[in-house]
């Protein structure tokens, strides 16, 4: 049986506010263990809670940027559950009305074709501490510094029908709300997770199957593993003859498989209500639209602007866009150099390829966009030439000079344009090369034009790789034709 | 000096009769000497309150005292005191020692008063008969086989007795009016919202409000004064500019319209009590007032939609107290569930983990709509009742409780117990101010009447309620201790 | 709606109240005389009517986003039951 798989998400995202959600302790990440945790997240007897100014702005941001509807009206509710790292024994969290509304968020696979993903709606919660279960004998440590962290969860419709489509939709996400500057998206520091409802469906029937919710994928690498794992587990499943059950499961990336999380007894039962510790939210047209003009250029605004006022391919304007730094970086370069395509051309290149191998991100580059455009105008301006760009490059990287015109100054680089200079070295190389010239002069016309590149690299050698390029293999041309 | 109201108080310091010093020492002494009789205080602070009284007489030597400086108070123990012992009434919160001051108290502390120490109450307010107490019953001082009424039982008995010239109560369902009635003193809960609840432990946050229960309704205008504002670290207070209570309490009250609520004039209503109210609302008419029949239709709904809110509320604000983080933790937990279970089984009392009970039970899926759901569409029609009501009169009297304080063991049966609050439920439901005065008394015991308010209407409530102590002297009577 | 036995003992594990067979057969009297009385709402007509959460219709204050709350671990942590090395204790939690 050909069997479709069906995927909806729901995304954590950490909002990067100076503090709590409901009160004034720093949200800065690794600090000792419960040095950041107030008597508010602590859940102490008698405090209150007191929404955070830029939870709401960031939350309304984030629905503006995804085209969806802002309430007018929000409301708090209280999870109610026990667990040690949930001090007041729920979590605030907002159920039936919450911040964010319907809206969608485009997705682009590798094969540049583009989907769309509903959701459902997005909204506020806090988050809980932490649990460390080494160095404590037969005991659990608390630590409550996250206890109250604002938390944006982002619930799409079961949209997605591949991993690879799945995958896509969290880098979307990731861009985003890293452009809108609500979350630095660092998945290592638990930034953004991902639960995952999946489940499967013979092809053609249109009831979804009973799904599963694979618990806290949180990198990207895993996401689409953990789904696979799991379509293979339910049609493995199906296909024996036995049913999928509504379940919790953890996806553990060491056995590369996906395991019920059930040891609860019972069902929960979350009692939902009103937290009567805090007022219905009311957010009007004013201050919505004051949000609108707060937001920044939007990664499909940016792609868009990059092709058609930029001139650069589809593949380059989606490259440069991918995340906010790079694109900005870019920019930087393309605003230093003026040249577009030259910026997209070493942006993508010799930088992605030396961050790559030094597995740095784009904000940790040794070279600054500023050094890099300041680099490319020369080039640009014929200062110096591909080959010395590269070298200058280097030495940039490795720090030992702080501008281009420095290294182009104190190694000699600066390209040899004067005709008479060039000219010199050409006669020479052809007066060196008897055997070749002959060799050129018998070979037949087709073949001559590849021929000539052993000369051009000569006189590049012996003008120590300043003589400009085009002209030596201009003047080749004509005196080696001129031979003939 | 016990018989003097704390505007007599504020004055004698003013003009030197005696220091703080020395009035402190003579309540912290009474308290010394009768307290075993009552149990209304659960922690007496004696040496901080002396040092406290002494700051504050070195003050008004600089000619830096404030109106309240140097006046003892005391507090429920529900209010959060910075490093002294804040238990709610309960064997959870025996070991706690809040880390922080709530905010009223900051407030009060910055107005110079001293703070004489903790009253008892019903665990975790809840209960109308202080019986419900871990640190035991507090006993009426007008008759020690009587309950002082609950839940700010511990303040009522300790301002009647003379024990402190006025303390601070909290009230859900009718916890200050109550007890004040109960005790022969006047009991004030304000507006919801017009007194931040920040360190004031939550029973049903919702409901909550902290209140002045003191000898005469002027000084509960005097400690409201020190007492009401907007606190940023409190969502539910209201930003709303705080009058001078005081300064109308002298308005006369002629053209007054009081609507008298033909609800609470019904069925289960002592007789004796009733007369004792008629007597004090004709006093009202003698002083220029008209009295019209008004009607509250859904009174009945009151008691059965607030047990169902303010037990939902509890179960949830109650869950903190996991034995975790703070309070009472059971001996050698076998593993997280026992720990949660026997720490809470063995903390709290009979009545909390009923109302647990019942507030999670009603809250669970499938009972939502039909309980929480039903409950606070029909708060909205109470509300609406009085808000009908005010647009005829400009406050309604009634009786604050339906009898007498009664024996202490004398209501075994919850529902029985709940009922008591018939007149006073409603009003936090609807989150309007009332205040309750001692208006007579029947078979030795206090009555108090009941006056209502529109939302924010204190200083007006303030101003008829002192209009009518000034023709009277029911609130001057204090039980004699021998 | 009545409350049976099986439901006190639900609630109570809910709550995480530790009960014994006979103090939920005392509850469910107890319960089941305070659900009676709150049964007569059922009567009341609420057609329509939107439930009132607060008792004032007031909206959402905001605070600024500021972190100002200072370091007090040692202060919070003197009232905890078990502490070590800053973190809270509990009885070792499996996942």
């Amino acid at each position: 049986m050909q069997w479709e798989t069906v995927i909806g998400l729901e995304v954590h995202v950490q909002l990067a506010t100076q503090s709590k959600i409901f009160s004034g302790a720093s949200t800065a990440y690794g600090a000792e263990p419960n040095t950041q945790a107030c008597a508010v997240d602590l859940g102490l007897p008698g405090v209150l809670p007191v929404l955070n100014e830029n939870a709401v702005a960031m939350a309304v941001r984030f629905g503006l940027a995804i085209d969806a509807e802002i309430p007018e009206i929000s409301v708090f509710d209280r999870k109610n559950y026990f667990y040690p790292d949930l001090p007041k024994g729920y979590q605030t969290s907002q159920m039936g009305q919450p911040i964010v509304g319907a809206g969608e968020v485009e997705i682009t696979l590798e094969d540049s074709s583009t989907h769309t993903v509903r959701i459902h709606h997005a909204h506020l919660e806090e988050d809980a501490g932490k649990s460390v279960h080494e160095n404590f004998h037969s005991q659990t440590g608390i630590d409550l510094n996250r206890a109250g962290t604002p938390l944006l969860e982002i619930v799409s419709e079961p949209d997605m029908r591949s991993p690879k489509e799945a995958s896509a939709y969290v880098r979307a996400l990731h861009t985003l709300v890293t452009y809108l500057g609500i979350s630095d998206g660092n998945m290592n520091e638990g930034s953004m997770r991902c639960d995952v409802n999946v489940s499967v469906r013979p092809k053609g029937q249109e009831s979804f199957g009973t799904r599963a919710e694979v618990k806290n994928v949180n990198s990207f690498r895993f996401i689409e593993r953990a789904i696979e794992v799991e379509v293979e587990r339910q049609i493995d499943l199906l296909e024996d003859g036995g049913t999928v059950v509504q379940e919790t499961r953890l996806f553990d990336p060491d056995r590369d498989e996906t395991r019920s999380m059930r040891t609860k007894e019972e069902a929960n039962d979350y009692r939902y209500f009103p937290c009567p510790d805090l007022l219905p939210l009311m957010l009007d047209q004013a201050y919505v639209d004051h949000q609108r003009t707060l937001l920044p250029e939007l990664p499909a605004e940016k792609r868009q602007r990059f092709k058609e006022v930029l001139g650069l391919s589809s593949y380059d304007a989606a490259v440069l866009t991918a995340t906010r730094a790079m694109a900005e970086y870019f920019e930087q370069v393309h605003t230093r150099c003026s040249d577009a395509k030259l910026a997209a051309n070493w942006v993508q290149g010799e930088l992605s390829g030396r961050l790559n191998k030094e597995n740095l991100d784009i904000t940790q580059s040794p070279v600054s966009a500023e050094q890099l455009g300041d680099l490319l105008l020369r080039l640009k301006d014929d200062t110096i030439n591909g080959k010395a760009a590269k070298q200058v490059f280097a030495e940039l990287w490795s720090r030992t000079f702080e501008t281009a015109d420095e290294v182009i100054e104190a190694k000699g680089l600066k390209q040899v344009t004067d005709t008479a200079a060039i000219e010199a070295v050409v006669d020479q190389v052809i007066a060196d090369n008897p055997i070749q010239v002959t060799q050129y002069k018998d070979a037949e016309p087709d073949k001559r034009g590849k021929m000539i590149g052993f000369f051009v690299g000569q006189a590049m050698k012996a003008s120590k790789g300043t003589a400009n390029p085009q002209q030596v293999n201009q003047l080749l041309k004509q005196k080696l034709d001129a031979l003939l | 000096m016990h018989d003097l109201t704390l505007a007599k108080i504020a004055q004698g310091l003013a003009k030197g009769e005696f220091s703080s010093r020395e009035l402190t020492q003579h309540f912290l002494e009474r308290i010394e000497k009768y307290d075993s009789r009552f149990n209304s205080f659960i922690t007496v602070t004696g040496e901080r309150a002396l040092t406290r009284a002494d700051a504050a007489d070195t003050q008004r030597a600089a000619g830096q005292a404030g109106i309240l400086s140097g006046v003892p108070l005391a507090y429920k123990d529900i209010f959060c005191t910075e490093d002294i012992r804040t238990s709610c009434g309960s064997k959870m919160l025996d070991n706690f020692k809040a880390p922080y001051n709530a905010t009223v108290v900051e407030k009060l502390e910055l107005a110079g008063t001293v703070n004489l120490g903790k009253t008892n109450m019903d665990e975790f307010a809840m209960g109308s008969s202080n019986e419900t107490s871990f640190y035991g019953p507090v006993r009426n001082p007008w008759n020690t086989d009587l309950v002082p009424g609950g839940s700010s039982g511990g303040s009522a008995a300790a301002v009647a007795a003379g024990l402190a010239p006025a303390a601070l109560g909290t009230d859900t369902g009718g916890s200050i009016r109550q007890p004040a009635a109960f005790c022969g003193i006047t009991g004030l809960k304000p507006t919801y919202g017009r007194v931040s609840r920040y360190g004031m432990i939550a029973y049903a946050s919702s409901l909550d409000q902290g209140g002045p229960m003191a000898r005469s309704a002027e000084d509960c205008a005097l400690l409201l004064n020190a007492m009401a504002g907007h606190d940023p670290r409190d969502s539910t207070s209201v930003s709303r500019a705080v009058p001078d209570y005081t300064q109308s309490l002298d308005a006369p009250l002629k053209g007054l319209k009081i609507g008298l609520p033909r609800e609470y004039f019904g069925d289960g209503l002592d007789e004796g009590v009733e007369r004792a109210v008629r007597e004090a609302i004709a006093v009202y008419e003698s002083l220029g007032a008209s009295v019209i029949d008004v009607s509250l239709p859904h009174t009945q709904h009151a008691v059965p939609a607030y047990y169902v809110i303010a037990p939902a509320e509890a179960s949830s604000n109650l869950s903190r107290y996991d034995g975790v983080r703070f309070g009472h933790r059971c001996d050698d937990p076998q593993d997280l569930m026992d720990l949660y279970k026997r720490s809470r089984a063995e903390a709290f009392g009979e009545e909390v983990k009923r109302r647990i009970l019942i507030g999670t039970h009603t809250l669970s899926e499938g009972f939502f709509d039909a309980y929480y759901k039903k409950a606070q569409q029909v708060r909205r029609l109470i509300r609406q009742d009085f808000l009908d009501a005010f647009e005829k009169v400009d406050v309604l009297m009634g009786p604050a409780a339906p009898t007498t304080a009664f024996a202490l063991g004398n209501k075994a049966d919850p529902v029985q117990m709940y009922l008591q609050d018939i007149y006073t439920i409603a009003i936090n439901l609807a989150g309007i101010p009332g205040i309750s005065v001692p208006a007579g008394f029947h078979e030795g015991s206090p009555v108090g009447l009941q006056i209502l308010g529109p939302h924010f209407g204190e200083a007006h409530l303030l101003n008829v309620a002192h209009q009518y102590q000034q023709a009277t002297d029911w609130h001057t009577r204090q039980p004699d201790l021998p | 709606m009545a409350i049976e036995h099986a439901d006190v003992l639900r609630a109570a594990h809910l709550a995480r109240l530790g009960i014994d067979d006979a103090d939920a057969t005392r509850y469910v009297g107890d319960l089941s005389r305070i659900l009676e009385m709150v049964d007569a709402l059922q009567g009341v007509d609420t057609e329509g009517v939107a439930p009132l959460a607060h008792p004032l219709d007031a909206t959402q204050p905001l605070r600024a986003d500021e972190a100002i709350e200072p370091d007090r671990r040692e202060a919070f942590q003197a009232c905890a039951p078990s502490v070590s090395q800053g973190y809270y204790l509990v009885p070792r939690v499996v996942e």
